[in-house]
């Protein structure tokens, strides 16, 4: 019956066999597509979540940066001068301390991208005519974040000041603002995006090594006979992320290697700290990986959910765009992202010369995201089959 | 009711069932297997074997009943049993990128032997793997490759094997190798429960079980499952036996008639009904009856038959 059927067909083909073939392949292809439900919100989500992301979150002429002021003296000059500065809306008062060593060390550790000085004697010294200097430190190694801010110092401040204060017109204005780029004097943007860059590679790589480990035992059926052998959650995720971090550490060393040599990257501060936080980075990102790895059900989800990962790293780490000029919810998510802490402490070492006081917020937050990263993937390891 | 002494038993399981999705895999098995022994289990495809042997050995979480194997509780006590236990997947469930010597070593080393590369040498030896091992397992033909799996499992030195239709697609010089090396394994006081669809491998087992749309239907010596199907069963030679098992199929008294190379079974469980049925055939010359033991294969095909109706 099958055998007369099969000749016939074969004897004078239906015509359009090319398109009806395309078709069926089609059909088929469709049919998988809608089954495989996460890679089908990936579609949906990837392009949302990015359009998101660029329209509503990112901001490349950030205002209300976060700026500390040292207040060598109280007077109304001083208090009329900050209030213009926050008038021009890139300045936003967070802290204000009364010793050079704190106003050093928040903006080393990065709580602040601006400090404004107030030196001792400043009314005094307007007053007489003295021309006294009011000094505005920027932390430069972001030159995108500072560079709108230092630019519209000058013109705006002396706007803003000839209404408040009632000292003549320009062009003689009574102090003179002294503005100083710290860490990347030049503004080469090379100096911050190489440490930057060091945390995106690391994050993209890293992700990925595990991110496809469990669903590739699954897929290659070998996770059957793993499971039916005495092994636990924790001693298969600790075999399959200790290897990678070996690898992490190779690449690390070669991009900063590569950033040092060609570059010429300063590293300012301690290469041991810098070596033992990258390895921490790079487990934390190798737990996440492994994490997505007990989720998805195959290795294409597995590369979808990093990519869903990776996306919002690069946007809202504060590696492209200033981090300060994000709206507060894309900080929260930001905060949540471990590239941002690892960013700001590649930035902070190498450009800044900070010690592990001056990270240790994000130190411990890349610790608190490994440490969730890896309670969620322990307890979603499946033991069974079931 | 007389219990046997728990170092007797090495499977001991009453009331399975298992479900997915709904459907139910496995209904309210029962079985009990005693040490030392080959215990064939014997059904169709999808008729919850595997599903059976992974509920065995911890890798499923039974919905119902209990039991207990190698006198470990099978859901409480499913690390003690992983590390008695040696499971032989029904696909290749190795590493295809690590040679063979490599896979042996990882195995070794999980099950924490004191000397895994001592180990490894000398399973490579046991399975006559010399010059391959550091072949990849996934170049391996598939009789070698069911070798190293079953070296792969009995590496540990487990006291029960589990093998779930270890010989599907070898060639008969390596499935009797293999057999071979099964009965040594159980000379050597191993407890093996092995799935298959071979007779000839059912018939080389010391017991069998068999096993259709998740029920248990029998289960004993193979002398026994045969003597009570309480199967008559005839073999006739000669003539167009294509047409007379068309025709006799669904008659009164005949359960079964399959066709055997150049001989065909006819096969009933009610003797008289199915003699009142053929004897007209019995009159024909040009076929040749003859009165016959029924084989393994007739009170199984006969058992497939009836299940199908009753649970399907």
């Amino acid at each position: 019956m099958s055998m007369t059927a099969s000749s016939a067909t074969s004897e004078r083909e239906r015509p359009f066999g090319f398109w009806r073939r395309s078709y069926a392949m089609l059909v088929k292809e469709f049919i998988q597509l809608r089954r495989d439900r996460v890679s089908f919100a990936m579609i949906v989500m990837i392009p949302v979540m990015q359009l998101l992301l660029f329209g509503y979150a990112i901001n490349t002429t950030p205002r209300h940066l976060p700026t500390a002021v040292l207040m060598q003296e109280d007077s109304d000059v001083a208090r009329s001068i900050l209030k213009a500065l926050e008038n021009t809306s890139y300045f936003r008062f967070t802290q204000e301390v009364h010793d050079v060593e704190t106003f050093d060390n928040l903006l080393k550790s990065g709580k602040v991208l601006f400090g404004v000085e107030i030196p001792r004697g400043f009314e005094r010294g307007v007053r007489r005519g003295d021309r006294p200097a009011l000094l505005v430190a920027a932390d430069a190694t972001d030159p995108v974040a500072a560079g709108a801010a230092l630019s519209a110092l000058g013109p705006i401040v002396q706007t803003a000041l000839a209404h408040d204060l009632f000292i003549g017109n320009p062009p003689d204005p009574p102090f003179e603002i002294r503005a100083h780029a710290r860490y990347n004097p030049a503004a080469s943007s090379r100096l911050n995006i190489v440490p930057g860059l060091v945390g995106t590679i690391l994050t993209m790589t890293m992700l990925i090594f595990t991110a496809l480990s469990v669903t590739r035992e699954i897929e290659r059926g070998t996770m059957e006979s793993l499971l039916s052998m005495p092994i636990t959650p924790v001693e298969v995720m600790i075999g399959k992320i200790l290897p990678y971090v070996l690898v992490g550490f190779i690449q690390a060393t070669l991009i900063i290697g590569i950033g040092v040599l060609l570059f010429g990257v300063p590293i300012d501060g301690s290469l041991t700290l810098l070596a033992l936080l990258s390895t921490l980075f790079i487990t934390t990102n190798l737990a996440i990986g492994y994490t997505f790895s007990t989720i998805v059900q195959n290795q294409l989800q597995a590369m979808q959910m990093s990519m869903m990962f990776f996306l919002p790293s690069i946007l809202l780490s504060g590696f492209m765009f200033p981090f300060a000029g994000m709206p507060v919810w894309a900080q929260y998510v930001g905060e949540c992202l471990p590239l941002t802490h690892y960013v700001r402490i590649v930035r902070a070492i190498m450009l800044k010369g900070a010690t592990l006081q001056n990270v240790q917020y994000d130190s411990l937050a890349l610790l608190a995201l490994m440490l969730v990263a890896m309670v969620i993937a322990v307890t979603r390891f499946r033991r069974t089959l079931d | 009711m007389v219990y046997a002494t728990a170092s007797d038993i090495a499977i001991e399981v009453s009331g399975l069932s298992k479900s997915f999705n709904g459907h139910e895999v496995v209904h309210d098995l029962s079985m009990q297997v005693k040490r030392g022994m080959i215990y064939g289990f014997l059904g169709p495809n999808g008729s919850g074997k595997t599903t059976t042997i992974r509920m065995l050995c911890g890798l499923l979480t039974p919905d119902s009943g209990e039991g207990t194997c190698l006198g470990y509780d099978i859901r409480r006590d499913a690390d003690k049993i992983k590390r008695r236990v040696g499971y032989m997947t029904q696909r290749f469930s190795l590493y295809q990128d690590l040679s063979v010597r490599e896979n042996l070593e990882f195995v070794a080393r999980l099950y924490g032997l004191r000397d895994a590369p001592a180990a490894a040498r000398t399973m490579i030896k046991r399975l006559g793997l010399n010059g391959r091992e550091e072949q990849l397992a996934g170049e391996l033909s598939g009789g070698w490759k069911q070798r190293l799996a079953l070296g792969a499992c009995t590496l540990p030195n487990p006291q029960l094997l589990l093998l779930d239709e270890p010989t599907a697609g070898v060639d008969p010089k390596a499935r009797r190798e293999f057999w071979n090396e099964i009965h040594s394994l159980a000379a050597e006081g191993l407890t093996v429960l092995v799935s298959t669809h071979y007779m000839d491998e059912a018939e080389r087992c010391h017991e069998i079980a068999y096993i259709a749309y998740g029920h248990l239907l029998v289960r004993g010596t193979v002398d026994e499952v045969i003597a009570n199907s309480a199967l008559t069963t005839y073999t006739v030679t000669g003539g167009d036996l294509n047409g007379l098992s068309a025709e006799l199929a669904g008659k009164p008294g005949i359960d079964m008639a399959a066709p055997f190379g150049t001989s065909l079974h006819v096969s009933g469980r009610d003797k008289a009904a199915l003699e009142a049925t053929i004897a007209p055939y019995r009159a024909r010359s040009d076929l040749h009856w003859q009165h016959s033991e029924p084989s393994l294969e007739d009170v199984f095909i006969e058992l497939m038959g009836r299940s199908r109706d009753n649970f399907q």
